[in-house]
C-alpha cells in the first residue's frame, strides 16, 4: 500500500534571557552544578515565582514573526508530575491559554515551491533541572542550574510530510529565532531541540493514523534519521495488517533507532490547572505595536535587499542571510568596503566562510572584526596583495591581534607589482629553464605553467601573477624572434 | 497573671516602666510555666529574643527607636524564618530549617518586634481543631478538654492565655477567625493580597492569607501595618496603599449599613449562640448603624467549592515534599517509586494525605470539569454576591462559628463534620475578602466570636466597628479562670 508520512514538531526553544523565567538566577551555560539555582529554583516551601517580562516579549517577537496571534490574555498552568530534576513536582507552563497561536511559516520545498506550514501555538514555560546518572555508583546526581531556564514550546500542526521537510521546517524556526535574537540556539548546549510527532495513513486518507512521539531530539539531522527509521517502523507494522501503538519514543542516535519510552496507558496525568501563584499575563495592544515596530529584518526581506541594493546573485544572497550573523558580519564588511559588493560577498563565502569551516568554528567565535576584513578586501582589490596571499594574511589576522599593515610589512607579504623587478626575474627563470622554453617555443605551451610556477617560487609568491604571465609571455616571444 | 494588651506594653516601654529585656524575659517566664498545659508552641527562639532585647534597649535608652521596637511576638510556624526551625508541624518539615525569613517576618523585623518562638498548628495548617499536628494537639485554655480550634490554634490560645501579647497567623478557610472565637480574642484575616505570601508555606495559593491574632482590634492595627504591602516577590500581593490603621479606629460609624445574611442566620446556628450574636448586634445598633437583612444566595456551596479548591491547591503546592532535596527521607527505598512512596506515607499525617487525594483526584483526567472547574465558577458566583451585597450595605455579620469550642477528639474522625466547622468563614476566603472575628459573648464559659466581611481593602472599617464595641463591652478582657493565678 502507499502510505503518507504526517509529522507535527514540538520545538523548545530556550529564550536568551539573562535571568530564569521566574527567579533572578543567571541562565548561564556551563556554570559548576547546583551554582545557579536559587531558593526559587530550587522550590523551598514558601518561595514564590515572579514573571520576568523579557521572556514574554520574546515570545511575542516570534508570534509577530510567525503572523500569529497574542493573547490579550494568557495564563500559566502547572503541569504536575513527581521527577527528582522537577523540585517542585510541578511545571509551569502555558496550557488553555497559551501567549502565541495561530500562526504559519513558509518553508522551501523541491527547491522550488514553497509550503505553509501552520504553527497552533507557542507558550512560554520553564525548564527542568539535569539528571545524571553516569557520575556515582549507585546514585543519580541532580543539577538544577538548568531549572528555570526560560524556554518557548512552538507547537506545528500535523502538517509535515516527511523528514527533510521536517528538517527543513526546524531549520526555518531555528533561523528565525536566530534572527528574532530570542534565542542563541545553540543545540549542543540543548537550547534548542524538539519531539516529533509522526503517523502514517493510507495515501488519500484525510483520517490521522496513532502517532508516536520522538523525544528530545536535538541536531537537524537526527530529526530526519529518527523520522526515517520510525516511519519505516510503522510502515512494516501497517504493512502486516497490525496496528501502532500511540507511545512515546526516543532516538539513539548511535544505534540510529528509535525505542520505546512508555506507552499511552503509562503516560502522567499532569493534572494541568491554573497557576494561583502567577497573574494572568495581560499584553497591551501598545506593546505589540511596540515590539512589531522594533521587529529586525528578516531572512526574506534581507536577501531581497541584497539582490536589489546590492547587485548580489541571488545564491550568494541566500547563502550570506541562511546565517544572522554571517549577515551581519557581512553589512558591516561592506559598510566598510564599498568597491565590489559582489567581491565582498565572494570574499565572505569563499575565504572567511572556508576558513571557518576548516576551523570548525562559528563567525561569533572569531576576533576578527569587519574593519580589519574590509581593509584586507581593499588590498586585493587594490592589487597590494595576491589572492594566496591574502589567504596567509587572513590567517595571521584571525590568530594575532596584527593589524593588515603590520602583517605584510612583517611578513614581506606585499604583491610584487613591480615590472621591472618582475622582468628581471623572468629572464632568470628563462635563462636557467633552457630545455622549457625550447619546448614551449616549439609549441608545448602547458610548459608554461611551470615557468610561472618557477618565477613564484623566486618570489615567494608575492609576484603579481597577471603580470607574470603578461611579461613572461612577452620575454619567451622575445626568444622566438631571435 | 495580667494579661497585657500590646498598647499597654507600647506604653509601658515609652514610660520607661519596664524594659524590653525584662518584657522578654517576663513571657518567657510565661511561656514557661503555662505554655505545657496547651503545647502553644513548638519552637522557642529565647537566646537570640534575649540579644534582641538588649539591643532594642539600646535603642530605647538612646530615643532612636519605633512603636514595636522590643515588643515581643510569637508566629505560627508556617512563616519561614532564617535559621529558626520551620516545621509547619508536620514530620515532614520536622527539622526544616529555612535559610532566609519570608517577608511578613522580615518587615516585622525591621518594625523593631521580637519573635519569641513558632506557634503550634495543624499540620501544614490543614485541619479545623489543632489535632493534626505532628507536635500533639493545642489545647484550649478555656478548657483543657477542648479544642483551640485550628489551624492557627497555637497563636490563639497563646495570646488567649496571656504568654504572647499578639501573634501571626494564617487563614485559607477560617484558620484566624474560627480559633480567634473558640478562645476570646480578636482575629483579622486581611484582604487576599493585602500582605505578602512570600515566605508564608503554601496550602492553598488563591486563598492563604497572614492575618493575626490579639486581644484588642486596636492592637491588630498597630501589628497591620508594619506588615502590609506589596511585595515584588509576591506577584499576588496588591499595590494599593497602606492606611494608617490605628487613625481611623475611632471614626464614627453612625449611619452605616449592616448586612445579615439570611443564609447566616438559619437552624445550623444553634439557638443560644443565635441569641448572644443578637445582643452583640444591638450594639453595634446603639453605635449608630442600621442593620438590614440581605441574601447572599450562593454562600450555601461555600464548603464544598473551598474543599476541591484548596485540595487541588494543596495537591499541588504539596508535590515539593518528596524527600528529595529536604524533608523526611525513608532510607530503605527500593527505587526512586517507592523512595517518594514512602518519604510522603510517613511524612505526612492523614488529614494532609487525605487532602492531597481529593485534589489529585480532582484535577484528574475525566473529573476536573465536573469538579475543578466548576468549582471555579461557583466561586466566582459567591465572589458576585458578595459584590452585589457591598451595594447596598458598608458591612457584613454573622456567626463565626456554629457552636463553642468542641472537644478534642470530638470531630477529629469524622472529617465531614470538622469541614463544616468553617462554614461560615471559607466564603471570605474564596471572595478573597477581609474578615475579622471578635468576642461576642459566653456560654457555659465558653467564648462565642462575632464575624466582620469587609469589602476588599477594608481593613480599616473593620478595626473600626471593632474598636468601638470593644469600647462598649468587655468580652475582648475576659480571661480564661485556670489563668488567672498570682
Amino acid at each position: 500500500m502507499k502510505w503518507e508520512t504526517v509529522i507535527g514538531l514540538e520545538i523548545h526553544v530556550q529564550l536568551a534571557c539573562e535571568s530564569k523565567i521566574f527567579s533572578s538566577s543567571s541562565t548561564k551555560y556551563g556554570m559548576p552544578q547546583n551554582t545557579q539555582a536559587s531558593l526559587v529554583d530550587l522550590g523551598y516551601p514558601g518561595v514564590l515565582p515572579v514573571l520576568n517580562h523579557q521572556a514574554v516579549v520574546m515570545a511575542i517577537k516570534f508570534g509577530l514573526a510567525v503572523d500569529a496571534e497574542i493573547a490579550e490574555k494568557s495564563i500559566f498552568a502547572r503541569k504536575n508530575y513527581f521527577y527528582p530534576d522537577l523540585p517542585k513536582g510541578y511545571q509551569i507552563s502555558q496550557y488553555e491559554l497559551p501567549i502565541v497561536f495561530n500562526g504559519s511559516i513558509e518553508i522551501p520545498i523541491n527547491d522550488k515551491s514553497m509550503k505553509t506550514i501552520r504553527i497552533t501555538r507557542a507558550h512560554l514555560e520553564e525548564d527542568a533541572g539535569k539528571s545524571i546518572h553516569d557520575k556515582f555508583d549507585n546514585a543519580s546526581a541532580i543539577d538544577l542550574n538548568r531549572a528555570g531556564t526560560p524556554l518557548l514550546e512552538i507547537v506545528s500542526e500535523p502538517d509535515l510530510s516527511s523528514s527533510e521537510e521536517a528538517s527543513t521546517y526546524m531549520q526555518k524556526i531555528h533561523q528565525l529565532v536566530r534572527y528574532l535574537k530570542i534565542s542563541d540556539g545553540n543545540m549542543q548546549e540543548g537550547s534548542f531541540r524538539c519531539d516529533a510527532n509522526i503517523s502514517l495513513r493510507p495515501l488519500g486518507s484525510n483520517v490521522l493514523g496513532t502517532r508516536a512521539e520522538i523525544k528530545n531530539i536535538n541536531s537537524f539531522k537526527f530529526v530526519e534519521k529518527a523520522i526515517e527509521f520510525e516511519v519505516e517502523r510503522q510502515k512494516a507494522i501497517l504493512e502486516e495488517g497490525e496496528s501502532v501503538i500511540q507511545e512515546t519514543r526516543l532516538y539513539d542516535s548511535e544505534k540510529n533507532e528509535t525505542r520505546s519510552m512508555r506507552s499511552k496507558e503509562e503516560a502522567n496525568d499532569y493534572r494541568y490547572f491554573p497557576d494561583p501563584d502567577l497573574l494572568p499575563i495581560l499584553v497591551e495592544k501598545d506593546l505589540i505595536k511596540e515590539i512589531k515596530k522594533e521587529l529586525p529584518e528578516l531572512f526574506d526581506q534581507k536577501v531581497d535587499r541584497y539582490i536589489k541594493q546590492y547587485s548580489i546573485r541571488k545564491v550568494d544572497a541566500i547563502e550570506i542571510a541562511k546565517n544572522v550573523d554571517i549577515a551581519e558580519f557581512f553589512e558591516d564588511l561592506i559598510h566598510h568596503f564599498k568597491e565590489n559588493y559582489q567581491q565582498a560577498a565572494n570574499w565572505l563565502l569563499s575565504e572567511l566562510m572556508g576558513y571557518l569551516n576548516k576551523e570548525n568554528i562559528s563567525i561569533t567565535d572569531l576576533t576578527i572584526t569587519a574593519d580589519a576584513s574590509a581593509e584586507l578586501l581593499q588590498k586585493i582589490h587594490e592589487n597590494v596583495v595576491s589572492t594566496s596571499m591574502a589567504k596567509i594574511i587572513l590567517k595571521q589576522l584571525i590568530e594575532t591581534n596584527d593589524s593588515v599593515d603590520e602583517i605584510i610589512e612583517t611578513q614581506g607579504l606585499k604583491q610584487i607589482s613591480d615590472s621591472g623587478q618582475i622582468e628581471a626575474i623572468v629572464m632568470e627563470v628563462i635563462e636557467l629553464f633552457p630545455d622549457q622554453r625550447d619546448q614551449y617555443l616549439s609549441g608545448k605551451q602547458q610548459v608554461l605553467g611551470f615557468l610561472i610556477g618557477q618565477v613564484m617560487k623566486k618570489t615567494s609568491g608575492k609576484a603579481n601573477p597577471k603580470m607574470v604571465n603578461q611579461i613572461l609571455l612577452e620575454k619567451i616571444e622575445e626568444y622566438r624572434r631571435r | 497573671m495580667e494579661r497585657f494588651t500590646l498598647k499597654k506594653l507600647i506604653h509601658m516601654i515609652s514610660q520607661r516602666e519596664i524594659s524590653s529585656a525584662e518584657l522578654v524575659s517576663i513571657y518567657f517566664q510565661r511561656i514557661k510555666k503555662y505554655d505545657h498545659f496547651i503545647n502553644s508552641f513548638i519552637t522557642l527562639n529565647q537566646e537570640s529574643a534575649e540579644e534582641q532585647s538588649l539591643i532594642a534597649d539600646k535603642k530605647i535608652q538612646a530615643g532612636n527607636y519605633d512603636l514595636l521596637t522590643g515588643i515581643p511576638y510569637a508566629s505560627k510556624d508556617i512563616f519561614c524564618t532564617k535559621g529558626i526551625k520551620t516545621t509547619c508541624a508536620s514530620k515532614m518539615l520536622e527539622n526544616f530549617v529555612p535559610p532566609y525569613d519570608s517577608t511578613v517576618i522580615n518587615q516585622i523585623k525591621n518594625s523593631g518586634a521580637i519573635l519569641m518562638g513558632k506557634t503550634n498548628m495543624d499540620e501544614f495548617a490543614m485541619g479545623s481543631s489543632n489535632e493534626t499536628s505532628y507536635f500533639g494537639p493545642v489545647y484550649n485554655p478555656w478548657d483543657l478538654e477542648r479544642s483551640p480550634g485550628g489551624s492557627s490554634g497555637g497563636s490563639a490560645a497563646a495570646v488567649a492565655s496571656g504568654i504572647i501579647p499578639i501573634a501571626l497567623g494564617t487563614d485559607t478557610g477560617g484558620s484566624i477567625r474560627q480559633p480567634a472565637a473558640f478562645t476570646g480574642i480578636t482575629g483579622l484575616k486581611p484582604t487576599y493580597g493585602r500582605c505578602s505570601r512570600y515566605g508564608m508555606i503554601a496550602f492553598a495559593s488563591s486563598l492563604d492569607q497572614a492575618g493575626l491574632l490579639a486581644l484588642t482590634a486596636e492592637d491588630i492595627a498597630i501589628f497591620l501595618e508594619a506588615m502590609s504591602g506589596f511585595d515584588p516577590l509576591d506577584s499576588t500581593s496588591v499595590e494599593e496603599l497602606v492606611p494608617q490603621y490605628s487613625d481611623s479606629l475611632h471614626n464614627s460609624i453612625a449611619g452605616k449599613t449592616i448586612g445579615l445574611p439570611k443564609e447566616f442566620f438559619n437552624n445550623s446556628l444553634d439557638t443560644e449562640s443565635q441569641r448572644i450574636l443578637n445582643q452583640g448586634i444591638e450594639i453595634y445598633e446603639k453605635l449608630g448603624a442600621k442593620i438590614i437583612e440581605i441574601s447572599l444566595p450562593n454562600v450555601g456551596y461555600s464548603v464544598p467549592t473551598y474543599y476541591v479548591v484548596a485540595s487541588a491547591e494543596c495537591s499541588s503546592n504539596l508535590a515539593r515534599y518528596d524527600g528529595i532535596r529536604y524533608g523526611y527521607r525513608d532510607g530503605d527505598a527500593k527505587d526512586l517509586d517507592d523512595l517518594y512512596r514512602t518519604n510522603r506515607q510517613i511524612g505526612f499525617g492523614d488529614e494532609v494525605k487525605r487532602r492531597i487525594m481529593t485534589g489529585t483526584y480532582v484535577l484528574s483526567a475525566g473529573y476536573y470539569d465536573a469538579y475543578y472547574l466548576k468549582a471555579q465558577k461557583v466561586r466566582q458566583l459567591i465572589s458576585n454576591d458578595f459584590e452585589e451585597a457591598f451595594k447596598e450595605v458598608d458591612l457584613i455579620i454573622g456567626p463565626t462559628t456554629q457552636s463553642p469550642a468542641f472537644n478534642i477528639g470530638e470531630k477529629i474522625d469524622d472529617p465531614v463534620s470538622m469541614y463544616m466547622n468553617d462554614i461560615y468563614t471559607i466564603s471570605s476566603n474564596l471572595a478573597g475578602l477581609p474578615a475579622l472575628s471578635h468576642p461576642v459573648g459566653f456560654i457555659d464559659k465558653l467564648p462565642i466570636g462575632m464575624q466582620l466581611i469587609a469589602p476588599h481593602f477594608q481593613e480599616s472599617q473593620l478595626l473600626n466597628f471593632c474598636h468601638l464595641f470593644q469600647q462598649e463591652t468587655d468580652f475582648h478582657l475576659q480571661q480564661p479562670q485556670a489563668f488567672l493565678d498570682d
